[in-house]
């Protein structure tokens, strides 16, 4: 099992409400976020190209921050999930200056805190609250390792790419282009 | 002059103060997460969201402890498919909000100083009482109007006819989409109304002008450009400014501001020329096609190009491309089209393209929209008012087919007028947000004799107000059922999740509290909503047990298909049972009976042209304190292109103050943005900011307001729309003390 999740650049609408569903699911205090958008718009007027991303932890194979945490906090789970038990997290930040994504924060209650792919809720069978509420649908999310599996489709017949993929951290989130 | 009616920032009284206990999932960071019990243990109340007029059927979760923890969208709601947009997720935040109204105020002198004092329910519901039935007494009911948006409005329009006025008035008609209501009605004998009939999720070609969907989030019309999109749909997209929609179009035609009737000629002129126009549809359903063809004979491509800045190939393309798919292509008729004064002309081009794609009625067009009619709960007839709107308009606006609120400002100062306006009624909206020129409002607000406000949050308008009465939320009442026209009617319940915060209180009771003082308790003759709930879904065929499960619920459709069946000729609403290419009704009253382009002033040197628009996480200046949506959002910036920026040496994150053609100053400074999403002879900001009460914490003080730079109104002759984007900013840098 490979949880991997891509998200069609050509229908987000960058409404956002990926991260709202996400800040409410898992109570991310008001003022941080674990996953958010951006919007690149090349060219110069009326020449104009735009793509926006919902962007969050890219649940990398070959993960900087599991690599480089003294605690073994971060870690990865089951399907490549990436996570942090808070439990064990001292809060030192080296994870948070190893991702190539800043998908890593410094909650207040000092432990670091990301995005899990709502693993609580993939456990119960239901989507990511991202997923789940994306006005677009532009999100899937599922095994790559299914290739029954919308994700695994979208991937087969569409275009995509992964962020910085020059890192070397073989990133589970696919971007459809 | 000393001033009846200061403008109180609302002190900490009565407000403010909740706080609720953390959401937190009890063990989220820890290991016990992954065996999270809670979410099973949710109940959940049906609801419809109340962020905005799309009305989205949801579900509130609330967990064990009576704490509502979150809202979904209905999963059989066709306005939401089961996913609400970022405000519809963020209306917790509406309850949460820590600087909600919570108690009745009243205003009161204490040492010469205008205040607000704490009042009982009582005391708040008897002063009102008393002070609209003297204004009665005294200019008749008539004087007294209401101002509304939103559910509260059902319940107040109600105990305003009771008390024998029809001047109830929302702003989203004169202010917003009015123009092209009365646009499509002359045209096809039909209104647009909300959700707009558009099947776009089976549309071949979309077109958007001056319509920023995606920004403007009206949720189930994002999902079906987004489904339009997966099915290899194009869109076209017209507007200065590269909008979202932009992006994601096969044609963007950036078009020089307010020439868009010259492009909409242009696009005629070829489906004629060409004839690429549905031949059939035309000769069959249609009146006055050879005027309108002899019309725009000489509007072509080149003409409009020299008006428009848009490439003669590019209008001939994107017409054919329309062609091409029609029926299945839709021109958007948009929303908020109170532009330039000639919008109702602009909304009639754009129903006769439509007309001319013969998409109305056919799939991947218009469809026949339907919905429940739910019958009013038996009260006696209303009073006849001696008059109405009608008899402010005085003879203006032959085609208005609603009052126009900014009429009730002018009706309000002009206090000799036989049709004199004395008292308001303001429910959910915030008028100098709403309204434009805000120098009539503070007038108006200052000639009116009293003042009634009804909101759930400190908004600027109650600023204004005599006695404001603290609503709660929607997810904290009953309120009347969901109707609207859809493919299939439909009908949603909208109930508690939780116990009012504070001392709020729903508007039914409020309306009913004041009808029992007002001699009206006829009208009035239930003990608690649901017994009105109840007795409707009685006559519907349900009950409110059932909708308390269901949360909506669907009705077989009674007025036939959802599309025109082939062997049968439509019937259309206008004098001549035809759709009106040119209408007669326009040119007996006087006006162009073919839409004509007109020539807008464009800005003067060092000026630039005002666009102003949505964001997806806010509805107009009602959401910018919800923690939630302020998280995403939080202030406006003024966009300008690299070209205006480098001329003023503007840099991005700068602050500046802008000042219109009329010497307006902006109130507060607003952030550069430097962009070449915007063309160079405007500026966008996102309307709905710049904050000037301190008890909004959230959105205090942050951007501009683009209603306070709106002060040249250009209205629509036809129907009243007050056209807002004849309006020139430019920068200043350092505020003039
Ligand atoms: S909810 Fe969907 S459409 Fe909106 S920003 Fe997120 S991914 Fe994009
Ligand atoms: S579109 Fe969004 S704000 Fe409007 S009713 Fe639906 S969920 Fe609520």
């Amino acid at each position: 099992m490979r949880y991997a999740m891509a998200i069609d650049t050509k229908k987000c609408v960058g409404c956002a409400d990926c991260v709202v569903a996400c800040q409410i699911e898992n109570d991310v205090p008001h003022g941080y976020c674990r996953d958010w958008i951006t919007e690149k718009t090349v060219g110069t007027y009326p020449k104009l190209e735009m793509e926006i991303r919902s962007e969050r932890c890219n649940h990398c194979e070959n993960a900087p921050c599991v690599r480089c945490c003294p605690t073994g906090a971060s870690y990865i789970a089951e399907g490549g999930v990436v996570l942090v038990e808070a439990a064990k997290c001292i809060g030192c930040g080296a994870c948070i200056e190893s991702c190539p994504y800043d998908a890593r924060y410094s909650h207040p209650e000092g432990h670091v805190d990301k995005c899990t792919f709502c693993i609580h809720r993939v456990r119960e069978g239901k989507q990511p609250a991202c997923v789940a509420v994306c006005p677009t649908k532009c999100m899937y999310f599922g095994d790559l390792d299914d290739p029954s599996s919308e994700i695994s489709k979208q991937l087969r017949t569409r275009k995509f790419k992964v962020l910085s993929p020059e890192a070397g951290t073989k990133p589970h989130v696919y971007y459809l282009i | 002059m000393q001033s009846r009616r200061d403008f109180i920032r609302i002190s900490a009284l009565g407000i403010g103060g909740i706080t609720l206990g953390s959401r937190t999932i009890p063990g989220l960071f820890g290991k016990s997460l992954f065996d999270n019990p809670v979410v099973s243990e949710m109940k959940r109340y049906p609801t419809y969201c109340e962020v905005c007029f799309w009305k989205c059927a949801a579900w509130s979760h609330v967990d064990a402890e009576g704490r509502i923890q979150k809202i979904i969208g209905h999963d059989d709601d066709p306005h939401c498919n089961g996913r609400l947009c970022p405000r519809g997720t963020g209306g917790l935040g509406m309850y949460e909000d820590p600087d909600r109204l919570m108690t009745p105020l009243i205003r009161v002198e204490e040492d010469g100083k205008q205040t607000f004092r704490k009042a009982s329910w009582d005391e708040a519901l008897d002063l009102v009482a008393k002070r609209l039935q003297e204004l009665s007494a005294t200019y008749g009911p008539e004087s007294i109007a209401l101002f509304n948006h939103g559910s509260a409005g059902h319940h107040f329009s109600h105990l305003l006819k009771a008390m024998g006025s029809v001047n109830a008035s929302a702003p989203s008609y004169a202010q917003c989409r009015g123009p092209r209501e009365v646009g499509f009605k002359l045209t096809f004998g039909q209104v647009m109304g909300s959700p707009e009939p558009l099947d776009i999720r089976d549309t071949k070609c979309l077109v958007l002008i001056g319509s920023h969907l995606g920004e403007n989030m009206h949720n189930g019309q994002v999902q079906e450009m987004a489904d339009m999109i997966d099915k290899g749909g194009d869109i076209i997209t017209v507007d200065p400014r590269y909008s979202i929609a932009a992006g994601k179009s096969k044609y963007w035609l950036p078009i020089k501001p307010a020439t868009d009737i010259a492009l909409l000629l242009a696009w005629i002129n070829v489906l004629i020329e060409e004839k690429l126009y549905d031949v059939d549809f035309v000769q069959k359903n249609t009146i006055g096609f050879d005027q309108l063809a002899h019309h725009v004979r000489q509007m072509t491509p080149e003409w409009a190009y020299g008006i428009t800045t848009i490439k003669p190939d590019l209008i001939r393309k994107t017409a054919r491309l329309m062609a091409a798919a029609s029926p299945a292509a839709i021109i958007h008729p948009g929303r908020h089209v109170t532009w330039y004064g000639d919008d109702t002309q602009r909304s009639r081009a754009i129903a006769i393209l439509n007309a001319l794609l013969g998409n109305w009625g056919r799939r991947g067009g218009f469809y026949f929209p339907e919905k429940v009619k739910v019958p009013d709960f038996p009260h006696p007839p209303y009073p006849k008012p001696k008059w109405g709107w009608r008899e402010i308009l005085d003879g203006k606006y032959p085609f208005a087919a609603l009052s126009i609120a900014n009429t009730f400002l002018d009706a309000t100062i002009d206090e000799e007028s036989p049709y004199a306006i004395h008292g308001w009624i303001v429910a959910g909206t915030n008028l100098p947000y709403t309204i434009p020129d805000v120098g009539r409002f503070e007038e108006a607000a200052q000639k009116a004799k009293f003042i009634v406000v009804v909101d759930t949050m400190p908004m600027e308008i109650t600023g204004y107000a005599d006695v404001i009465l603290p609503e709660c939320t929607y997810l904290e009442r009953y309120d009347e059922l969901r109707t609207s026209p859809h493919r299939e009617p439909y009908i949603a319940l909208r109930m508690p999740a939780a116990e009012p915060l504070g001392e709020t209180k729903p508007a039914w009771w409020m309306t009913k509290e004041l009808g029992k003082r007002l001699g009206l308790e006829d009208y009035f003759q239930y003990a608690d909503f649901t017994e009105v709930l109840e007795w409707q879904l009685e006559q519907l065929g349900s009950s409110l047990d059932e909708m308390k499960k269901l949360g909506i619920k669907k009705f077989p459709r009674k007025s036939g298909p959802l599309y025109q069946p082939d062997n049968e000729v439509p019937w259309f609403n206008t004098p001549s049972g035809k759709v009106e290419l040119y209408s007669a009704q326009l040119k007996e009253a006087g006006f162009d009976p073919i839409p004509n382009y007109t020539a807008h002033p464009t800005p003067p040197e060092g000026f630039y042209r005002l666009n102003y628009g949505r964001a997806p996480m806010h509805t107009f200046s009602r959401t910018s304190n919800n923690p939630y949506l302020a998280d995403l959002m939080d202030e406006n910036f003024v966009w300008v292109h690299p070209k205006v920026a480098s001329k003023w040496s503007l840099e991005n994150g700068q602050e500046v103050w802008l000042k219109n053609q009329d010497g307006i100053v902006s109130d507060l400074p607003i952030k550069v943005r430097i962009t070449e999403r915007i063309r160079w002879d405007s500026v966008y900001m996102v309307h709905g900011f710049g904050h000037v009460t301190k008890k909004l914490t959230q959105a205090y003080g942050k951007g501009v307001s683009d209603t306070q730079m709106i002060t040249n109104v250009m209205d629509d002759p036809i129907m009243g729309g007050t056209g807002m984007r004849g309006n020139f900013v430019t920068f200043i840098k350092e505020q003039i003390s």
